[in-house]
């Protein structure tokens, strides 16, 4: 139960203002989900550069300092160079490996961290508590980026706790923010583990995620990939998918929980509600509609 | 439902056949005489079986409890002689104006069509007598009702019949429905028999149909959207009326919390003995959990926020003693509501009707068609002829007894606990009789410390 | 609130608003600027009957929720810009415009009275309104008109799915297409849509346009401003067969 914000820019000379931007939208979502939030960058240059892997750590403080961190990390992956980062209550760690190999280094230096985001594409931060607060913490008005999502948080049956918050991101660059209520998600994680799956949290939006994940890594479209999610989840939904190259909506058969996009040359947005969107250079000429329900709607960079 | 043979088997006389096991026969357990009769029934109809009243098979409930009266280590206090508080008020957390109520025992929402007219009014000058409140249903409010109720409670549901702001305006607070014991997650109905013109006009409904009513707000769906709509009632009404959230009980802990971070002020959770006027069978027996189970889960979110006693809790569901609503405040609750005890102080399936009973089909102590509208008693009709047979005044008189009867059987457990006040019960005043009830309840087995499902079995409810 | 309200000379307080009806004669009208005033102030100022406020005017509503709700007298109120949830919810007697769009739940449980948005309307537009007339001049999302009790009804562009659900009276005139689902359950409400319709709902018929119907059509037309033909639009309702409960019926319980 909550509120979601994203912004896909297509015009190269609004990137800029990403972080501004997505700021603006989360701020008009708050109220729909004070308990906690999460946001996610793509193409941030400050966090993110395509020949590097980055994870995203929940937490600003590690057992380890940055540059301890660090360099025990580059003793478990010799031929990477390794640098950490802390911005707020997230902690960012970059290596030329892969996610996966930087995930058993990390684990190895420092177990039992909570990954939130993983990628080249990608930096996601969480934290408990306003969301107005979580997004200043991170300095998010001052980042560029090709696109973002940010998710204010109403927790329905799982714990309030940053690892529980939106958007989930459990493949490299993507991400999965929710709004609604799966009802039968229980069944849907008890067969993804017996594939062997291994999950977070217990919320039910990460069961999506990684849904979504397992079908994208055997190499599925991310369209069809959604499209086979509507005949799986039953429930309430509506969900915003972000990759390396695009962003994705979809909601439920019924659509109840509510969703409005605006579409523009420059760029994409979807939110919870208009007022989100309404201060969008150039809304006024926006294309505004509702998503119908079950419906796909995909937008390339 | 139609009631085949429940009665026990007549004592064997010289005159008299054998009885079945007599003679060797064998009901089944799985498929007893009821069951067959259910099937059967389908068979029949091809539409499943509607009926009023709540579940009726056995479940953990407050019987499977006890209080811990003083003796040495504590002390009681004199019956009638030293005061035990029965006064509560209720929505004082964003109110301008909670209700002051001077029992804890309020009356559920029932609907002027579910009931009729003179049964309404009983219940509003019985419980005003007695100075707490009555609540309507799904149907809107009628004049009469505001007028013989002084405090008012206007149920806000998904249907919307007779919704308007006028009578918001009028109404002491407002019970945003979501959801009630017997059905969690069903919509309300009313079948033909019970819409007569004016039950029609109220609902916007044409007349004699069987109305099918929303099982999810029109406007709304989630918490999230719900803050927003409880802040428009708020707007509405200038702030002034408290703001209470019903749930049936089925996820009391998240439901609970969630009403609250929605901003209620009161949250109602009805468990599955809670009554109905018409809903599947098969709904009533097999969605939701007992009242018994309910209380703690919800006490236990308001705990974990904070806000237990700021935002109060009413707990409905099978209440009938006054130990059952000592009990269920000792869990937590800061008031009861009433509803199928309340029909019973009336006159519901009162023996006295028992040849009317007979003849549709049912037996006094039985009788649950509620949905048909021919009540003997009066009070489930639109039927002039029967609802004319209950007198109101005698049935407000009957209403205002029952519910002194239930607060001073209350007031002397509480005493007896040692307790100036019905609030002050606490959960460690309660032993279970049962293993089913000590885990559901959260109370130790009695005579022993132990609780199952605790983490640690020292008597501390956790 | 008072330091906040100012009065103003107001030309024509109605705007440019496309179909409003006969302007009110006044000349003045208490703005209230609702980045410097709260909703709760202003709602609590318009239910003040004592109030001699006649006309309205709200700035910066930044997408708020239940701004006006509970009107209960002879106002005219013109919004300038973006309304969030439930508008004018249980709306009375009043006049009232959104030059904007608007958010889910407008106008829920309309009484009486007129609420007109120059733009679109999110999901349960009108949600059981029992009177008055809710014009959208742009799209209406899903559930337009949900469980409807009497509330006229006309929407310039598109309804969304499970428009007219459980529509019980009144009527809705959608001058666009209309969504999945049109009428499912409908009982005596009476829907015109001049476009396509994706699908009707359960029970929900085509029904022959006669001439009481054209003239209401063009009753309604007329008062919400607009100038389509009232012969381009067929008529759709209740088949009624699912009045009474019938195990024939299964599949559409």
């Amino acid at each position: 139960m909550c509120g979601i914000a994203a912004l896909q820019i297509t015009n190269p000379a609004l990137r800029p203002q990403l972080g501004s931007l997505l700021n603006t939208m989360l701020c008009e979502v708050i109220e729909r989900g004070p308990d906690s939030a999460g946001i996610a960058v793509y193409d941030n240059p400050a966090l993110t550069d395509p020949d590097t892997t980055v994870l995203s750590l929940l937490g600003g403080e590690q057992a380890l300092s940055p540059a301890g961190l660090a360099s025990a990390l580059e003793r478990e992956l010799p031929e990477a160079e390794v640098t950490v980062e802390v911005l707020g209550d997230t902690t960012f760690v970059s290596g030329q490996a892969s996610s996966t190999e930087l995930t058993a280094a990390l684990e190895t230096v420092l177990p039992g961290r909570d990954i939130i985001g993983r990628g080249r594409h990608v930096a996601v931060m969480k934290g408990v508590g306003n969301p107005r607060d979580v997004a200043e913490h991170h300095g998010l008005t001052s980042m560029t980026g090709t696109r973002g999502v940010a998710h204010t948080r109403m927790a329905t049956e799982s714990a309030v706790t940053a690892a529980g918050s939106h958007p989930f991101s459990v493949a490299d660059d993507l991400c999965l923010v929710h709004n609604g209520s799966f009802s039968n998600h229980a069944t849907i994680r008890r067969d993804l583990e017996r594939q062997g799956v291994v999950f977070d949290s217990d919320n039910d939006s990460e069961v999506a995620a990684r849904y979504l994940a397992t079908r994208l890594t055997a190499g599925e479209e991310l369209e069809s990939a959604l499209e086979h999610l509507g005949t799986v989840f039953d429930g309430f939904y509506t969900l915003v998918v972000t990759t390396r190259d695009g962003m994705a909506v979809v909601r439920d058969p019924i659509s109840c929980k509510p969703a409005v996009v605006a579409v523009t040359d420059d760029w994409v947005a979807m939110a919870s509600e208009f007022r989100a969107l309404a201060d969008l250079p150039g809304i006024d000429h926006a294309h505004v509609f509702e998503p119908e329900p079950g419906r796909v709607y995909t937008w390339r960079a | 439902m139609t009631i085949t043979d429940y009665s026990p088997a007549a004592p064997a006389t010289p005159q008299a056949p054998p009885t079945p096991a007599q003679s060797g026969l064998r009901e089944s357990a799985t498929f007893d005489r009821a069951t067959i009769a259910d099937i059967q029934r389908a068979a029949s109809t091809g539409i499943y079986d509607i009926r009023g009243w709540g579940a009726k098979r056995r479940l953990p409930h407050f019987d499977d409890l006890l209080f811990l009266g003083a003796s040495m280590s504590r002390y009681p206090l004199e019956g009638y002689r030293e005061r035990c508080n029965t006064a509560v008020v209720l929505g004082d957390r964003h109110a301008s104006k909670p209700l002051h109520l001077d029992i804890p025992i309020t009356i559920a929402g029932m609907s002027f069509g579910a009931l009729s007219g003179q049964a309404k009014e009983a219940l509003g000058t019985g419980a005003s007598a007695v100075g707490t409140s009555t609540t309507t249903g799904d149907g809107g409010m009628t004049s009469e009702e505001r007028g013989h109720s002084k405090t008012l409670v206007y149920q806000y549901l998904p249907s919307r019949y007779g919704m308007n702001p006028d009578d918001l305006r009028r109404a002491d607070a407002i019970e945003v429905v979501l959801g009630q014991g017997a059905k969690p997650g069903g919509g309300g109905m009313l079948l033909g028999q019970k819409i007569t013109e004016r039950v029609a006009a109220m609902r916007t409904l044409p007349v004699g149909i069987d109305q099918r009513s929303a099982c999810r707000h029109p406007d709304w769906t989630g918490p999230d959207d719900l803050e927003i709509k409880i802040g428009e009632l708020r707007e509405i009404t200038d702030w002034e009326k408290p703001v209470y959230v019903k749930v049936g009980a089925s996820r009391p802990y998240y439901d609970t919390a969630l009403a609250v971070k929605s901003g209620a002020d009161v949250v109602v959770v009805d468990g599955m003995q809670g009554g109905t006027a018409a809903t599947q069978q098969v709904f009533i027996e097999n969605v939701g959990i007992p009242t018994l189970a309910a209380i703690p889960e919800a006490v236990r979110a308001l705990r974990d926020l904070g806000m237990h006693r700021k935002v109060q809790l009413i707990v409905s569901g099978g209440i009938r003693t006054g130990a059952d609503v000592a009990k269920a405040m000792a869990l937590g609750a800061d008031a009861v509501a009433i509803g199928t005890a309340a029909l019973i102080a009336l006159g519901d399936n009162d023996p006295r009707y028992q040849a009317e009973y007979e003849a549709l089909g049912s037996t006094a102590g039985f009788y649950d068609d509620f949905q048909d509208g021919r009540d003997p008693a009066g009070i489930s009709t639109q039927d002039p002829a029967l609802s004319s047979r209950l007198d109101p005044v005698e049935g407000g008189r009957r209403i205002a007894n029952y519910l002194r009867v239930l607060t001073m059987e209350a007031q002397t457990i509480a005493r007896a606990c040692g307790k100036s006040d019905l609030r002050h019960l606490e959960p460690d005043d309660l032993v279970a009789l049962t293993v089913e009830a000590a885990a559901m309840a959260k109370v130790p087995l009695a005579g022993t410390t132990w609780i199952p499902g605790a983490p640690s079995s020292t008597g501390v409810v956790v | 609130m008072t330091a906040v309200v100012q009065s103003t000379a107001v030309a024509d307080p109605t705007g440019t608003v496309r179909g409003t009806g006969p302007v009110t004669a006044t000349s003045t009208a208490t703005v209230v600027d609702l980045a410097a005033t709260s909703v709760r102030e202003l709602n609590a100022a318009l239910h003040d009957q004592a109030d001699p406020t006649r006309n309205w005017i709200i700035t910066h509503p930044a997408g708020r929720h239940n701004i006006a709700v509970g009107i209960d007298r002879d106002v005219t109120l013109r919004v300038d810009g973006h309304v969030g949830y439930f508008f004018a919810g249980m709306h009375q007697k009043g006049e009232v415009t959104v030059h904007g769009n608007a958010g889910q739940g407008l106008a829920e449980n309309i009484m009486s009275g007129r609420v007109h948005v120059t733009g679109d309307a999110s999901q349960s537009a009108a949600a059981t309104g029992h009177g008055g007339l809710v014009v959208v001049e742009g799209n209406a999302s899903a559930r337009c008109g949900i469980s409807m009790k009497g509330v006229d009804i006309v929407v310039g562009g598109n309804v969304g799915h499970m428009s007219a659900f459980m529509a019980q009276a009144g009527r809705m005139v959608v001058c666009g297409d209309a969504g999945e689902n049109l009428g499912d359950s409908v009982y005596e409400a009476r829907l015109y849509v001049r476009g396509q319709v994706a699908s009707l709902g359960s029970d929900c018929v085509e029904k022959p346009m006669r001439q009481e119907h054209l003239a209401e059509l063009a009753e309604l037309l007329v008062s919400a401003g607009r100038d389509e033909d009232p012969a381009d639009f067929r008529r759709y309702g209740s088949a009624r067969t699912l009045y009474h409960f019938h195990s024939d019926n299964a599949d559409a319980y």
